[in-house]
């Protein structure tokens, strides 16, 4: 299959503007098996553009590994505080994960329930449409309310207003200490209530998990502050006690999942209500973890289940990671928004170049 | 600044746009004598002013969604309205103009603590929803410093910040879902107590959208738990310079303070005389504060003690109580009243690169000389967003002229160095005709597809946001 990599953005409006037929379009292909499309690679648009650690912000083509980044923003104890998950243990798929990538998808970890998702951190966007123009919009600096915000609206769409070339972020510094707390826990009602209960306290936890055998609670900052607030969350939790172990990378790719042969289904919900589906799930034999204090579930299901019609009741929607079959990977929307989503993929990209595959 | 001439085919139907109006919703929700229109002729932007033809006070989402499909069918532009505390213009009618308020959708209509969400009608003050959880050991972190005024409305039209987000963030961070009515009358449920969005994220686009893209009766909000403590302290330093070094040091340390707050002597003065907060009188005073237990604001205060002293601080001052706390706060947040008992002022809202504050606020100097009119400047140091005052003399003929000349200068540097036009007042009618100096005409265009495709007519509050002459054509 035919893989343009534009060397620069201009040679990538052109590459759009010369094309008559969709384009998959390719960051390091962590999340798509083989394209049956021409590939539109943003490999060769790679590379820090500025770095400015003294005002937390990053300014990096969208092409760059997400290893690049984290390996020069660790260099200054600094970090991407979403902590985007890395698809290829539940996906099987090869390849870098890169930050346009990332950000294409929104991809946020266990830390989303504090700190926030990749969106939050964004500060602008530097995308090519479907009709090769150009934008501009954001920027670099952390308060910017100067017209509408393009930037974040491309979290998330998946290129499918356009191929990112460039991203602002705002980084945060590395915590002097990392604290995880486990609870013997098996019920994840419970688990969800105990961990409201943490998310609730002033102790600023940054992880609160599932993992279907324990509750999971993260607490990050400086040492003297960490042993402070695990004291206090274990008086809070009854039966909670620190592990070693460094759970939360497995937690955030799906990775107990990841082994089974069945669908991978993310599933953003009201935290309550992850509660309510994992007893419904669980009680029909599928293997389920909870992640953001129940906000997000994910469930290994047989191939083939239908998860939206388990949880009409519940709101919130829920994601395809793996899988195949006529079930829409993303949750459809409805009519009338699904109507402004479409009408904006109208305008921005009229000839359905960027348009998803299948 | 120039605003479209009201369309004559609209003025001519006044009566009848009245009529039918008052026809589909209760009598006392539709003003329409000129004496309680001119309530409604500005916003906070007092410079400009304009009475719409209408005022429509609906009391539900189904109320908005009959009277915007009333305005759509006879291609009436409607001008939506929260609090009327815009800085920038973002509610200021135009004489053809329906203006639709959200002043009377107050109600709480869920809170829940163990999901962290409240969900209320957006014509509730920003500060009346921490008062709605406050008790239970939560608050809604946004804090505008209009909050005690200003309605979740306007907040989520401007994408609304405050002195603590630096840790909190704005408010499209603190924003789950709206219940949203288009200009056509639909209403649209977008997102909800929950966190990501299904496909597009529109949330996105829609808080900050100045109004522009529909009226947004209903929002579900995060709420956090509050801190254990928080304690602010107090710097002085004997020149700009060395303050916005420092503040650099402070971020670059791994210490993130809540908020990072700075003031130059003309605003420390006017601010110390209105609230007594025991402001040093220097050059440059910062005002930092931290949260956490008792131990870990010590802490916290240690580490960014010590590197303010590398700097060598005229006065460093830890707050010592829960009302030394509190007043310090209430200077800071009194600082625009606080300078308009002593002068006219036009302030401005622009954000820079934190690092490059001490050149922006030599520069800044330089043109205050040029004009010869005073600045004062008080700004959220943490995150570049600046507020500088100009001082002028609204009585004096050509003063008014001549500080926004010098304003427009200040921002234009903002965006030469790295930064925007606007951090959190929004761009509205004020700094309408600066975005070309920020954008190309091709970010702008498309800026305005987004538009064309909630407001296909251009309706809702179409002559803001945009340089009229990138709009006309769109416009009506």
């Amino acid at each position: 299959m035919t893989v343009i990599t534009p060397a620069s953005e201009a040679e990538l409006a052109d590459a759009v503007r010369s094309a008559n037929a969709p384009f998959a379009i390719r960051g390091g292909g962590t999340r798509s098996p083989a394209a049956t499309r021409p590939v539109l690679s943003t490999a060769a648009l790679s590379g820090v553009v500025l770095y400015e650690p003294g005002a937390l912000t990053l300014v990096v083509k969208a092409g760059t590994p997400l290893a690049e980044v984290e390996a020069v923003l660790a260099e200054k104890s600094q970090r991407l505080a979403f902590e985007p998950m890395d698809h290829r243990p539940v996906l099987g798929t090869s390849g870098e994960p890169t930050i346009g990538g990332a950000l294409a998808v929104n991809a946020s970890g266990p830390r989303r329930v504090q700190a926030g998702a990749a969106r939050d951190f964004l500060l602008g966007a530097v995308f090519v449409d479907g009709e090769g123009t150009r934008v501009r919009n954001g920027g670099r600096v952390m308060k910017n309310v100067t017209g509408y915000d393009l930037a974040r609206l491309q979290a998330g769409a998946r290129g499918t207003l356009g191929v990112l070339t460039e991203l602002s972020f705002k980084v945060l510094p590395v915590p002097e200490r990392v604290a995880t707390l486990a609870l013997a826990c098996d019920d994840p009602s419970r688990a969800v209530a105990e961990m409201a209960r943490a998310l609730g306290s002033p102790y600023e936890v940054t992880g609160a998990a599932w993992d279907a055998a324990r509750m999971l609670l993260r607490i990050e900052g400086f040492a003297e502050s960490v042993s402070y607030r695990a004291g206090e969350l274990a008086r809070l939790i009854p039966g909670l006690v620190p592990v070693d172990e460094d759970p939360w990378p497995a937690l955030r790719d799906g990775a107990a999942l990841a082994e089974t042969q069945r669908d991978i289904w993310r599933i953003s919900l009201r935290a309550s209500h992850g509660a309510i589906l994992a007893e419904r799930l669980c009680g029909a034999g599928a293997k389920v973890t909870l992640d953001w204090g129940g906000a997000l579930l994910w469930a290994a299901v047989a191939p083939g289940t239908d998860l939206r019609a388990q949880m009409a009741d519940l709101g919130g929607h829920a994601t395809r990671l793996r899988g195949e079959g006529n079930i829409p990977a993303l949750h459809p929307d409805p009519a009338p928004v699904a109507a402004l989503a479409a009408g904006l993929r109208q305008k921005f990209d009229p000839r359905g170049l960027f348009a998803p595959e299948g | 600044m120039e605003l479209p001439r009201p369309n004559p085919m609209v003025l001519e139907r006044r009566a009848e746009i009245v009529a039918r109006l008052k026809e589909a919703l209760p009598a006392d929700t539709v003003i329409d004598d000129p004496r309680g229109l001119v309530a409604y002729e500005c916003d906070a932007l007092t410079a400009y002013r304009c009475p719409p033809l209408a005022v429509v006070l609906p009391r539900s989402t189904d109320e908005v969604a009959a009277a915007l499909r009333i305005c759509h069918a006879m291609d009436v532009p409607v001008v939506p309205r929260g609090a009327g505390t815009s800085l920038a213009g973002g509610s200021l009618p135009t004489a053809d103009a329906v203006v639709i308020g959200v002043a009377r959708l107050t109600e709480v209509l869920e809170t829940d603590y163990a999901d962290r969400i409240i969900r209320l009608q957006t014509g509730r003050t920003n500060l009346s929803v921490t008062g709605a959880v406050e008790a239970d050991g939560f608050f809604y972190a946004p804090d505008p410093s209009s909050q005690l005024a200003c309605a979740i409305s306007g907040n989520i039209g401007m994408n609304s910040g405050g002195a603590h987000c630096l840790k909190y963030g704005v408010t499209t961070n603190n924003l789950l879902g709206v219940t949203m009515v288009l200009m056509d009358g639909t209403v649209v449920e977008i997102g909800g107590a929950y966190m990501d969005a299904g496909d597009l994220d529109l949330l996105s686009v829609i808080c900050g959208s100045e109004g522009q893209l529909g009226i947004v009766t209903e929002a579900t909000l995060r709420i956090l738990p509050k801190p254990e403590g928080a304690r602010p302290v107090l710097m002085g330093f004997d020149s700009s310079r060395v303050a916005g070094a420092c503040v650099s040091d402070i971020i670059e340390a791994g210490v993130l303070p809540v908020a990072i707050e700075f003031m130059d002597r003309p605003c420390i003065r006017a601010c110390e005389a209105f609230a007594h907060a025991g402001y040093p009188d220097v050059e440059a005073l910062l005002i930092i504060e931290v949260e956490g237990s008792p131990a870990e604001i010590d802490h916290q205060l240690r580490l960014i003690r010590e590197i303010a002293e590398r700097h060598a601080p005229e006065v460093i001052r830890e707050s010592t109580s829960a009302e030394e706390s509190a007043a310090i706060w209430l200077g800071r947040k009194s600082a625009f009243g606080a300078m308009g008992q002593i002068n006219d002022y036009m302030c401005l809202d622009g954000t820079i690169p934190v690092t490059e504050l001490p050149l922006v606020l030599e520069r800044i100097g330089e043109l205050s000389a040029q004009y010869g009119l005073g600045v004062a400047n008080v700004f959220h140091a943490g995150d570049g967003n600046m507020h500088p005052l100009i001082l002028f003399d609204a009585n004096k003929p050509g003063d008014l002229e001549l500080c926004e000349q010098m304003g427009a200068d200040i921002l234009r540097l903002c965006v030469e160095v790295g930064g925007c036009l606007t951090g959190e007042h929004g761009v509205g009618v004020e700094k309408r005709d600066l975005m070309t100096v920020q954008f190309s005409r091709e970010d702008l265009e498309a800026q305005l597809k987004v538009k064309d495709v909630f407001d296909p007519k251009w309706l809702l509050n179409a002559a803001k946001v945009f340089p009229l002459a990138v709009t006309e054509g769109r416009r009506p």
